[in-house]
């Protein structure tokens, strides 16, 4: 807001603006238009989990329509819609089923949603791959005596870490302040993780198990309060300037 | 009628042992008792018991902290009035228990009964990291940390203070942190000049928390022990004075740091005395 310029300051604000969003919603997979039993087990469902159905907007999926009616107005949407909103669900939209039905259920005011799931298929093996890393982030300096370890990712710690604190982790370790006690990266073999740290007086570090003590550090006094890194480079524990 | 609810308990700890808990401990809770505030200093060191000395009321002691832990006697029957200072009292430890009498549930009880009468519990905890040192500290809402400026007090003070952030009461219901405060105790200024001492700046940065009050190495502390009295009530002392300012800091003042330079005064003040 602060770097807008004085252009867009001068013209009038618009009432709205569109964007796109994706949202995670619930799809009521209908298998037959038996009003009587989809009544009962919407009654049961709402039993189990009474909470789950505040106002909760769901698609209908039309996919898995057992027998779908003979004549498209026999579809009666109307009464659907109401009978979810009658148990605390909101029907946003319509997914897949005969054009017949897509038109019926538009005429009820329930917009077509498209199908996403024939590129799903392809897509669900990378899903995986891309999960999150998991950082752990530690809001206060590790103190003397404790040990903080961050299992299956890195470890972010805003604060110093004293002399005889022990923060490990299986991915790279970010320590803004003072590293004085030890550090363990990669823990689990990664030769690809680094240590960063504002200021290198540790005890000890190591990468992937390569290791040095305080005394084999040995940094000039004057590096003392440098952002540094260590990483391996041809299996050698290297210590690098951060800034430029 | 004073509402028990807003009563603070401070816990006076360490680490490492005679760097001056009972001392700061002594001084601090007759300065509060000075000020008007209704304060209990308790004794956690069961076994090892001190502050009586210092706080120069061991020829009173009839019941004491353990007593009142098991049932065996009733706060009024424990408490020593202090004679020289109103509204101060001291709850003196066991000398012939160990610290396994300590039990958490007795010391909350004892605790939440002093909440009713007093304003300030101020605890002395022993050195160590045992069962006296975290009973202590346990229900803390503030901390003084005493340190000296030597390396391996520091190092004591830092374990103390992980401690306190994950091992306090507050620490493990999820509350807000306890309240930490550093006091620098025995400082010679020309030998941190020197270089035999650390400085104050060297332990602040290894510390990081607000530093509470410095505490100049003067004899007079070593003679008012002796003597029962607690070293702020020394009119002219040096080691007194500080403790003064410290008090005052303690509850809200601005003062500037004292007894922390030998010469350049006036740079240091202005580095410190914001704080």
């Amino acid at each position: 807001m602060l770097l807008r310029s004085p252009r867009f300051a001068a013209e009038p604000a618009p009432p709205f603006e569109l964007k796109g969003s994706l949202f995670t919603l619930t799809v009521l997979h209908l298998f037959q238009l038996d009003r009587v039993a989809i009544e009962r087990h919407l009654a049961w469902k709402v039993k189990q989990a009474p909470s789950f159905f505040n106002n909760t907007p769901v698609v209908i999926d039309l996919e898995d329509l057992a027998e779908p009616p003979h004549k498209p107005d026999e579809m009666d949407f109307n009464g659907l819609y109401e009978l979810l909103r009658g148990h605390g669900m909101a029907p946003v939209g319509v997914r897949n089923g005969s054009p017949e039905l897509q038109a019926v259920a538009r005429q009820a005011g329930l917009p077509l949603l498209p199908d996403n799931r024939s590129t799903g298929a392809t897509r669900k093996p990378e899903r995986s791959e891309l999960a999150p890393i998991r950082s752990r982030i530690v809001n206060h300096p590790v103190r003397s005596g404790q040990q903080v370890y961050a299992p299956d990712g890195d470890l972010i710690v805003l604060g110093t870490v004293s002399a005889g604190a022990e923060v490990i982790a299986d991915g790279n370790i970010h320590i803004y302040g003072a590293l004085r006690g030890r550090a363990l990266a990669g823990v689990k073999g990664d030769v690809e993780t680094r240590i960063f740290c504002q200021s290198l007086e540790a005890e000890l570090i190591s990468i992937a198990g390569r290791y040095r003590i305080s005394e084999q550090i040995n940094l000039d006094p004057a590096e003392r309060g440098k952002a540094m890194q260590v990483h391996l480079v041809d299996d050698r524990l290297v210590i690098d300037h951060l800034a430029r | 009628m004073w509402d028990g609810n807003l009563a603070t308990v401070i816990v006076v700890t360490s680490g490492k042992g005679g760097v001056g808990k009972t001392t700061t401990s002594a001084s601090f809770a007759t300065g509060l008792a000075q000020r008007g505030y209704r304060t209990v200093v308790i004794d956690f060191d069961v076994g090892l018991r001190n502050l009586d000395l210092i706080m120069g009321c061991e020829r009173r002691v009839v019941y004491d902290f353990i007593n009142i832990i098991n049932g065996e006697a009733n706060l009024n029957q424990a408490l020593i009035r202090d004679k020289r200072v109103e509204n101060l009292h001291v709850l003196p430890a066991s000398q012939t228990r160990d610290k396994e009498a300590l039990t958490k549930e007795g010391v909350e009880r004892v605790l939440n009964e002093l909440r009713q009468n007093f304003e300030y519990i101020v605890c002395d905890s022993p050195a160590g990291i045992e069962r006296g040192a975290l009973m202590a500290l346990y229900f803390a809402d503030e901390a003084l940390v005493v340190t000296n400026p030597e390396v391996s007090s520091v190092r004591d003070s830092d374990r103390i203070l992980g401690i306190l952030a994950s091992r306090s009461r507050r620490a493990e219901q999820g509350e807000a942190p306890v309240k930490e405060h550093l006091v620098l105790a025995r400082y010679a200024p020309e030998r941190a000049d020197r270089g035999d001492m650390l400085s104050v700046e060297d332990v602040l940065e290894i510390l990081g928390i607000p530093l509470l009050g410095v505490i100049p190495e003067s004899s007079t502390v070593l003679q008012s022990s002796n003597a029962g009295v607690p070293v702020i009530l020394e009119d002219g002392s040096d080691a007194g004075a500080a403790y003064g300012d410290l008090v005052d800091r303690f509850l809200g003042k601005n003062l500037p740091h004292r007894f922390i330079t030998t010469q350049k005064k006036g740079f240091l003040k202005r580095l410190f005395g914001g704080g």
